[in-house]
């Protein structure tokens, strides 16, 4: 009844009349009696296209802020102990590695955007809904600090202005590392969404990592054990926040194993494990400590582009938006837990 | 909810206006699309074919505001004649899905919510649009909206889509989407008045055995709110490309601070502890 088909041999059916209901289903084949206790191996979607829209933003734009923003939070935190504890070789090492990654990334920042010309229009207005938002006014007052910090730590010229810069970039510099993982949560992306509680600490050990790579890189033996300290602390937490986040995000982890994102992991595991142990090892070797903080800097990038991959990947495919859905909605007992 | 437009401080608004697009009496000719191409000078996008049933326009984006979804099934059906409960001997008919897909104007948007510049709002009507002199291209809201609504205009670097027709609805006139629908499948007026009607069509259908008849984003208690763009569906949502329970991101937001905050000062502590070993280290 509600088919008609052309044939050679004309109308085959009928048409269904300008009263036409839609009809009902004669049988129901579908799911809906049975009680699912595992989630569906079966998804449905239309034709395979992705739910949501995926992220314009672009690599290495966007991972490379992530990388770089972190390196600069934690080296402001090296540069200020550094200078407060005496040791004024690793304090220029991370105040300038701090300038120069903050510089980095907001070019990488602006080139990102769809009218970089617009840039300041993220002053327009202050929100705390919007991360961007909040990162824009952290970085606006961030970024002078550094600036002034390190133009003082090189120059050794206004040591009183310097001080407090430093001590404002430190203050501040742990908010910048920080917000980038609420940056990312703060979308319908499965990957990154459903990781919210872990992110931020992945995104500081990430940051803790680099910065200790960086004064492990470049700052004389005598005065690198804080560096050295401080990655440590840095591949201890990243891995165990890591950890933690996949875990409690069940399939929708499944990008961060596999593709791209699994390529970028396991290299910054290798990266990590390799300069973890270089760093311990070569205590007293300048070039086994310089390599292992490159192996460290690396193993920092590693985790940013993975994370960026990862969320790409889950936003492309619709099975990681419906069927998480899916189950929360119907109360399956595997529904994510729901933020208090 | 209260009314978003005055959550978001009118002063005294006119009623929230939306959409309720009733999607079994859609008959997929697109004539939405083209109205509103036709009036919003929305640019062209490209054609592929796709081999998706007769959809080439593929979903919502920067320069598709309605997309015409169209599902063709090969499923048991009782239809027409049938209608007096004696069904049973149906035929392996085509049933085919026709659904209009548009901005859904969200009482809680995320893509307003994380806009850093300002350039989404929300408007006297309770409809949330952008303005394209103040967007700056960041991208934000894309990944935001839990619907794939919104998108980035390539060769021109800012985020589009759906006003609701903000002129049109200035002037006291219909969205072209709905003036152009032969239908009727899509019921533009104040929301309230839309439930009503949408909740009596979901009755009659369900009355007539259609019972896989259901309303999608109706529900001021849901993820988002309530939609100011809901619909009928005769399948799943998913069905149609739509997120079965989606939830505005900005919900989690306050925990997401908590949580970085934590960690914020966690790594303060971790750097403390680094020069901290040290020093202790020394003194012994």
């Amino acid at each position: 009844m509600s088919a008609a088909d052309v044939t050679r041999q004309g109308l085959r059916g009928t048409r269904p009349g300008r009263e036409a209901r839609p009809g009902r289903e004669a049988r129901r084949r579908g799911r809906r009696g049975e009680q699912a206790m595992v989630p569906p191996a079966e998804f449905t979607s239309y034709y395979g296209r992705p739910v949501i829209n995926s992220p314009v933003w672009r690599s290495p734009d966007i991972p490379g802020y992530l990388f770089l923003g972190g390196l600069a939070g934690g080296s402001s935190l090296l540069g200020a102990g550094a200078q407060a504890t005496g040791r004024p070789a690793l304090a220029r090492t991370a105040k300038a590695g701090a300038l120069g990654a903050i510089s980095l990334s907001l070019a990488a920042l602006a080139h990102d955007l769809g009218r970089p010309a617009r840039f300041l229009n993220m002053l327009r207005m202050f929100k705390v809904t919007s991360p961007m938002s909040v990162g824009s006014w952290l970085l606006a007052g961030y970024a002078p600090a550094v600036g002034v910090a390190a133009a003082s730590a090189l120059t050794g010229r206004v040591p009183r202005l310097g001080a407090v810069a430093s001590a404002a970039a430190a203050l501040a510099g742990p908010a910048v590392a920080a917000y980038t993982g609420v940056l990312f949560s703060d979308t319908a992306v499965p990957a990154w969404h459903e990781g919210f509680r872990e992110m931020p600490f992945v995104f500081v050990g990430s940051a803790a990592t680099a910065a200790g790579g960086l004064g492990l890189l470049a700052a004389p033996a005598g005065q690198n054990a804080p560096a050295r300290n401080l990655a440590l602390l840095g591949v201890a937490a990243e891995a165990a926040a890591f950890e933690l986040m996949t875990r409690r995000m069940g399939m929708v982890a499944e990008p961060y194993t596999t593709g791209r994102s699994g390529a970028y992991l396991q290299a910054g595991r290798v990266l990590s494990a390799a300069g973890a142990a270089g760093a311990v090892i070569g205590r007293r070797n300048r070039a086994v400590a310089a390599l292992s903080g490159a192996a460290l800097l690396g193993a920092s990038a590693a985790t940013r582009w993975a994370v960026f991959h990862a969320g790409l990947a889950s936003a492309a495919d619709p099975k990681y938006t419906v069927v998480p859905q899916r189950q929360r909605r119907d109360g399956g007992g595997a529904a994510p837990a729901r933020a208090n | 909810m209260a009314d978003p437009a005055a959550a978001s401080g009118y002063h005294d608004p006119p009623p929230r206006v939306g959409f309720f697009t009733d999607t079994s009496v859609c008959i997929g000719c697109k004539a939405c699309e083209v109205a509103c191409k036709e009036w919003n000078a929305v640019p062209d996008d490209g054609l592929v074919f796709t081999g998706m049933s007769y959809d080439n326009t593929i979903g919502l984006g920067a320069d598709t505001w309605r997309h015409v979804a169209f599902i063709e099934q090969r499923r048991p059906v009782a239809a027409g004649a049938d209608q007096d409960g004696k069904a049973g001997e149906a035929e392996d008919g085509l049933r085919w899905l026709m659904a209009s897909d548009v901005c859904k104007h969200c009482t809680h948007a995320a893509c307003l919510d994380v806009c850093p510049t300002g350039a989404l709002f929300r408007t006297e009507f309770g409809t949330v649009v952008v303005q394209e002199d103040v967007c700056n291209g960041c991208g934000y809201c894309i990944p935001a909206c839990p619907y794939g609504v919104i998108d980035q205009r390539k060769d021109d670097g800012r985020a589009w889509k759906c006003t609701l027709c903000y002129d049109r609805l200035g002037a006291g006139m219909t969205p072209a989407c709905a003036q152009a629908c032969p239908t009727e499948s899509i019921q533009f007026g104040p929301l309230d008045e839309l439930r009503e009607r949408a909740a009596a069509r979901l009755d009659q259908l369900h009355g007539e055995g259609t019972a896989a008849a259901r309303l999608y984003g109706e529900d001021p208690g849901d993820g988002v709110g309530g939609d100011g763009a809901f619909f009928l569906l005769l399948d799943e949502p998913e069905v149609y490309g739509l997120p079965p329970d989606p939830v505005v991101t900005t919900r989690d937001l306050p925990s997401m601070w908590r949580h970085a905050g934590v960690a914020a000062a966690g790594l303060m502590a971790a750097a403390a502890t680094a020069f901290a070993v040290e020093l202790l280290g020394r003194r012994r």
